[in-house]
């Protein structure tokens, strides 16, 4: 199956990233890439001058012209290389997904009915608003809702999950995406996408980076490269009169060749971080891609990184998705045995994971066998939202489960009511974060269930960490104060909401928008939807609704509300490789000038060896020994640009400690040795 | 270092901070529009001035049409001080006669006037009326350093706002920088000079016998002398306060009348840093966190302190050529500088009218000891941030730390903020031509210079020092210092006009990318801080925005440097034969 779970061949890969380095020579491409585009024209000069070199008198001898020539040449296609290598993994993706949207027909409906007259259409021409019929087997022809019918679905083809999904109309379940497929039973979808804005299209666009447009931090970052490299292109196009009034004036030596300047220039200029620049954005991407997560821009996933406040919804994110019951308290005059007997017993049809959680609890905490009652004459009474209560009769036995005062009344009217002692359990429970449930026989309270929230494992140790990298969590949940405060008590969430609803997140977010933070959140509901919209990184849910899927700006197709730690920590980790390469880029610069600076003067000026603290060996070997650390660095930083910078939880400040010792001092002392030893090399095998 | 100049830097530093801390907080209440001690006896005067020009005060003004106040302010005095000089014959108090100055004198002193430079291309006295002195030059002293202020203020306001269209009012940030800082502390400073012995009078020159007759180049036997007077300490106090530096004398601070004693010395040269010190505090105070305020102070210390030092030293040394010749070396390197202040004092002015764009002088740069010279040369050119201008050398280095967050503030994962401000690409843009611009003018300006036969002509010195002074002077006038270098002869049609032009650019191409980094930050959202935050107030910022400064300046001139003052260096000290 191809899907993005699917991990593609290395060796493809390479490949197609060698080939593609080449053809992203053209320079309509290379302009887009100022840094690199400046390195490509300096290429161009050079391979021009030693191409004179060669067929009459140049400005130094062919091979040394013909050496820096070829090395900028591989500084231009090392940084394709790795932008090739970064898109590719997205490129054999975006393959896979194009198949799963080949070819699919469609049966339009004129009505909103199964057996309305339907003609066959092809998928690509289906419209907002089309009525389509999917029965088994088909391929679903776009993005809709379904309006009708319930159908299991194989989504793996986008999601790369291979258990089917139930979708139906109406509810929380009702979303479909264009090239999956139903398996079983019919739908009528309604269609929500025009062809080429479809979520396939999209995820297709996203992974190959066809579209990908740059994100404000890129331009930014990008500005500031083209304004050093126009400071650079200065510093060296004014060396040229300078060294010719040197020149008169001593009236010895000879101009700087063009061919040092050029070299100069491409050193100076911030070729590591140019080079690697979008190869760092399509890589982040990418990662989020591997993610499972699908994100309708690349400025989102930044915003990912500013983001410092997270809302959390409880169920799902800081807890499993139940509660489970933990703990039988029975009544005062009760044995613990009869309350646990009648709990198991109420709960036996009880298919909810609340209700099964209580046998579960029956069984091993108090060794009561789960007993089959298929055949006995029992009636089993099923939870309305009217009674808010369920239980069964048996045998002359009438027993009931339910919320505190649903039971409360129903006993009532029995003549019975809730004892102090109940009452006080219940009490007890609620002020722990707990739900107390009541169970009753008869006109009788036996005993009161306690139903917990169970918060996940390692979610306390993650919360921690975002605290200490000052990302506030708040946790959102409909439930009461106590219970909410509890719960969070217990998850080690900054706050909680409690007793929410879509207008109390809505306000929060705008309330914390306003103080100036940056809000991000995960949602799957309609109700969610403007909420969604609001916060600055909104993931929906695959499972969720058209709606929510629309109002977010990141889809998970894993439906896993945790998801958004990771996304968090995306975002940060593409931020900073970007800010650790260019800190390392321009650190580099002060060893180039040794390097470079005395021998473009050798002959002029004999006095400024000088400053050549490397020692090197001569003028010759000097500049190409820097023109190839320069070159060779932008392959070395690779895997970094590709893997990103480890992501760390400790606080700014710390961060910054770490990383300018680690690119800003290292990025100034490398080049001193890496340039010292390709000196070393090249002169010793004798091309210098 | 002899324990005499470590106690002179020493006290000079302390009583700098000690003064600037109460300084900053005044300045910060004066642009802030709050009271202070002397809105009641200047109240009524800053009123008048508002209902004479017809200024609401309060009136806030968007980042454009403040752009425009000031850029149409400073073009009107522009043309007042050209027209004058175009006109000084017509002119009343010029009893010397003189005639109209050249138009491409004029427009070069003009611009050098309005742009806080004061780059002198003409010699004083033989070109310029009283007039033209004192309503055009005089008035520029004050307002020119004003604007300084002024946008500083428009600047520190938009990081204190949020969401705001408004960054204050020119006029009102303009009158009140004049009226509440410069007057004043002019005022103090010159009285505390003339008392203690800087000329001070409207009485003409004092013809004087002299104790000696001397003889004449002509044999001519010679027993009086002229002592120009005039009203000095007042002009001095504004020169030194304003980071102008264009000397009431000739020589500048160096002449006995001018600066007196090792006290007006001190208090000059003190003068010369005050305000720029002092409203880095004033900075911290109107972004209401005062450690931010420090930590600039602390990066413009990191730089200045290591270079005062080794200037103070290499000053302290005398040439080994002049110890064999049987001189004294116990006093230092004395050529050039004045016999009442010594090598110390004379290298910390050295020092500090380089680092602020101020270009007076107290002795002969010339004749420094190679290290010692290059110390106020590379002052001038790390961009005039290390202190720098009046408001200009503050506006400059807060650019710099946008810079410095923008760089390295990506490294801890999040859209690099400075001061809650989101820096995105607008104020990247901005910044990056703040430091272009200036750059683009020394290199530009010198390659020209010494490419063209117009530029050659004016290098009286050929070789590597002739490169060195051309450097020097489009350093001095694209960083708006207006220090020159000895030997260019810049009173020239393509002199006046080249470095006429490197000035306007360093002054206003500077000021709107400022102004409009001012307008978009005042409308941005404010971050709040939390352990997220790149912390901008701790010793760790204040060395990666020293560094910064030092490495971008480095880059940006090392070629150039190496083919003049470098080389120059290597060649007197013979390393290399």
């Amino acid at each position: 199956m191809h899907s993005p779970k699917h991990k593609p061949a290395r060796g493809p890969i390479i490949r197609r990233a060698a080939i593609e380095a080449f053809t992203k020579l053209d320079p309509r491409r290379m302009v887009r890439n100022p840094v690199m585009f400046v390195v490509e024209v300096g290429s161009v000069l050079t391979t021009i001058l030693a191409v004179q070199a060669l067929v009459g008198e140049g400005e130094a001898p062919f091979g040394f012209i013909a050496g820096v020539a070829a090395w900028l040449w591989f500084t231009v296609l090392f940084s394709n290389f790795a932008e090739a290598l970064a898109e590719g993994r997205g490129k054999a993706q975006a393959e896979s997904l194009r198949k799963a949207r080949q070819h699919v027909q469609a049966r339009r409906l004129a009505e909103r009915d199964r057996h309305a007259r339907a003609e066959q259409v092809p998928a690509a021409q289906l419209r907002r608003g089309d009525l389509v019929l999917v029965i088994a087997g088909d391929t679903i022809p776009g993005d809709g809702d379904v309006v009708e019918g319930i159908a299991s679905v194989d989504e793996s083809a986008v999601t790369g999950e291979s258990a089917p999904v139930i979708r139906e109309s109406g509810g929380d379940r009702s979303a479909v995406t264009g090239g999956t497929r139903v398996l079983s039973d019919w739908i009528i979808v309604e269609i929500r996408s025009n062809p080429g804005e479809t979520f396939l299209d999209r995820m297709i666009a996203m992974v190959e980076g066809a579209k990908r447009k740059k994100t404000p931090n890129e331009i930014a970052l990008d500005i500031l490269l083209a304004g050093l490299s126009l400071v650079f292109l200065l510093a060296c196009a004014t060396l040229y009169p300078f060294s010719l009034y040197a020149l008169e004036t001593r009236g010895q030596g000879a101009p700087v060749p063009i061919t040092v300047l050029v070299a100069l220039l491409v050193c100076l200029i911030p070729t590591t971080i140019g080079g690697l620049l979008s190869a760092i954005g399509i890589a982040g991407m990418d990662r989020l891609i591997r993610a499972n997560v699908i994100a309708t821009s690349g400025r989102a996933v930044e915003a990912a990184g500013d983001v410092d406040v997270l809302l959390l919804d409880k169920t799902g994110t800081i807890t499993i998705g139940n509660r489970q019951a933990v703990e039988l308290l029975p009544a005062a005059g009760v044995k613990v045995e009869a309350l646990a007997e009648a709990a198991q017993l109420a709960s036996l049809a009880d298919e909810t994971p609340e209700g099964r959680s209580i046998v579960v609890l029956a069984k091993e905490k108090y060794g009561l066998r789960q007993r089959e009652l298929a055949n006995t004459e029992a009636r089993f009474i099923a939870f309305t939202a009217h009674t808010r209560m369920s239980g069964v009769d048996l045998a002359g036995r009438e027993i009931r489960k339910g919320a505190a005062d649903a039971i409360g009344k129903h006993l009532k009217a029995k003549g019975g009511g809730l004892s102090p002692d109940v009452q006080a359990l219940v009490q007890t429970i609620a002020k722990s974060g707990g739900t107390p449930l009541v169970v009753a026989e008869g006109s009788r309270a036996l005993g009161v269930v306690h139903l917990k929230d169970i918060v996940k494992g390692g979610i306390r140790e993650r919360f921690a960490e975002f605290r200490r990298i000052g990302i506030e969590t708040i946790m959102i949940t409909g439930d009461n104060p106590q219970t909410a405060g509890a719960i969070a008590a217990e998850a080690g969430v900054d706050s909680f909401q409690a007793e929410a609803t879509p207008e109390t997140k809505l306000a929060l977010i705008r309330s914390k928008q306003a103080a100036g933070h940056l809000v991000a959140m995960t949602g799957d509901g309609t109700n969610d939807a403007p909420a969604l919209a609001q916060a600055d990184v909104a993931v929906a849910m695959n499972t969720g609704t058209q709606a929510a899927k629309e109002a977010g700006n990141m889809v998970d197709l894993d439906s896993d509300p945790t998801k958004l730690l990771d996304i968090v920590e995306i975002g940060k980790q593409m931020l900073m490789t970007r800010g650790a390469l260019t800190t390392f880029s321009v650190a580099n610069d002060v060893a180039k000038y040794f390097a470079i600076i005395p021998a473009a003067f050798a002959v002029t000026y004999p006095d400024l060896r000088a400053l050549d603290l490397m020692h090197l060996h001569s003028p010759q070997s000097a500049v190409l020994a820097a023109v190839i650390f320069n070159a060779i660095i932008i392959i070395l930083l690779v895997p970094i640009a590709l893997r990103g910078v480890k992501v760390r939880p400790l606080p700014a400040a710390a961060l910054l400690r770490r990383n300018l010792l680690i690119f800003g001092l290292g990025g100034l002392v490398a080049p001193f040795i890496g340039i010292k030893l390709i000196d070393l090399v090249i002169t010793t095998i004798g091309v210098a | 270092m002899t324990a005499h100049a470590l106690l002179l830097c020493g006290t000079y530093v302390a009583v700098l901070v000690a003064l600037a801390i109460p300084l900053g907080g005044y300045c910060a209440r004066v642009l802030g529009g709050e009271a202070t001690l002397l809105q009641r006896p200047l109240g009524p005067l800053e009123r008048g001035f508002y209902r004479i020009a017809g200024v609401r005060p309060d009136d806030e003004m968007h980042w454009r049409d403040y752009t425009a106040a000031v850029l149409w302010f400073n073009l009107f005095g522009l043309l007042v001080v050209y027209g004058l000089q175009r006109v000084q014959h017509l002119l009343p108090l010029n009893p010397q006669e003189l005639g109209p100055v050249a138009p491409d004198l004029a427009f070069n002193t003009a611009v050098s006037f309005a742009s806080n430079t004061n780059w002198q291309a003409y010699g004083g006295e033989t070109t310029l009326s009283y007039l033209t002195q004192m309503v055009g030059l005089t008035t520029q002293n004050f307002v020119s350093a004003a604007t300084g202020i002024a946008v500083l203020a428009a600047l520190a306001r938009a990081f204190s706002r949020r969401r705001s269209e408004t960054i204050g009012n020119f006029w009102a940030d303009l009158v009140r920088s004049t009226l509440y800082i410069l007057l004043p502390l002019s005022l103090i400073l010159a009285v505390a000079l003339a008392a203690d012995g800087v000329v001070q009078t409207f009485a003409p020159a004092a013809e004087v016998e002299l104790m000696r007759a001397a003889t004449g180049p002509e044999g001519q036997v010679i027993t009086q002398q002229t002592i120009p007077l005039g009203p000095g300490a007042s002009q001095i106090a504004i020169k030194q306060l304003g980071t102008n530096g264009g000397g009431f004398y000739n020589v500048n601070s160096a002449h006995p009348l001018e600066n007196p004693t090792p006290l007006t010395n001190f208090l000059e040269c003190l003068a010369i840093l005050l305000i720029p010190a002092a409203l880095c505090l004033s900075f911290g105070k109107i972004v209401a966190d005062r450690r931010q305020g420090w930590a600039v102070l602390g990066a413009m210390f990191a730089i200045f302190l290591p270079l005062l030092g080794l200037c103070v030293w290499s000053e302290g040394q005398l040439a080994p050529q002049l110890v064999e010749l049987g001189v004294d070396p116990s006093a230092g390197n004395l050529e050039g500088k004045e016999v009442r202040f010594g090598p110390a004092a004379s290298a910390l002015w050295a020092t500090a009218t380089t680092a602020a764009s101020n270009g007076s002088v107290n002795s002969m740069h010339d004749s420094f000891n190679p290290l010692g010279g290059l110390v106020p040369m590379w002052l001038m050119q790390v961009g005039e941030v290390v202190f720098g201008g009046v408001g200009s050398g503050l506006y400059g280095m807060l650019v710099f730390a946008i810079l410095a967050v923008f760089l390295a503030g990506l490294m801890v994962g999040r859209t690099p903020e400075y001061l809650g401000k989101k820096i995105e690409a607008f104020e990247v843009k901005m910044a990056a031509l703040v430091v272009l611009l200036p750059s683009a003018g020394v290199l530009v300006g010198t390659a020209i210079a010494v490419a063209s036969a117009a530029g050659r002509a004016g290098i009286s010195n050929p070789g590597i020092h002739g490169f060195s002074e051309v450097l020097y002077g489009f350093s001095s006038a694209s960083n708006n210092n207006g220090s020159a270098f000895a030997g260019l002869g810049a009173n020239s049609f393509f002199y006046n006009l080249a470095l006429g032009l490197c000035m306007l650019i360093g002054r206003y191409g500077i000021i709107v990318p400022v102004l409009a980094l001012a307008g978009a930050l005042a409308r941005k959202q404010t971050v709040p801080p939390g352990p997220g935050t790149m912390p901008t107030h701790t010793p760790l910022f204040v060395f990666l925005l020293a560094a910064i400064v030092v490495l971008v300046g480095a880059l940006t001139f090392v070629p150039a440097l190496a083919l003049g003052p470098i080389v120059e260096h290597l060649q007197m000290t013979g390393t290399h034969p």
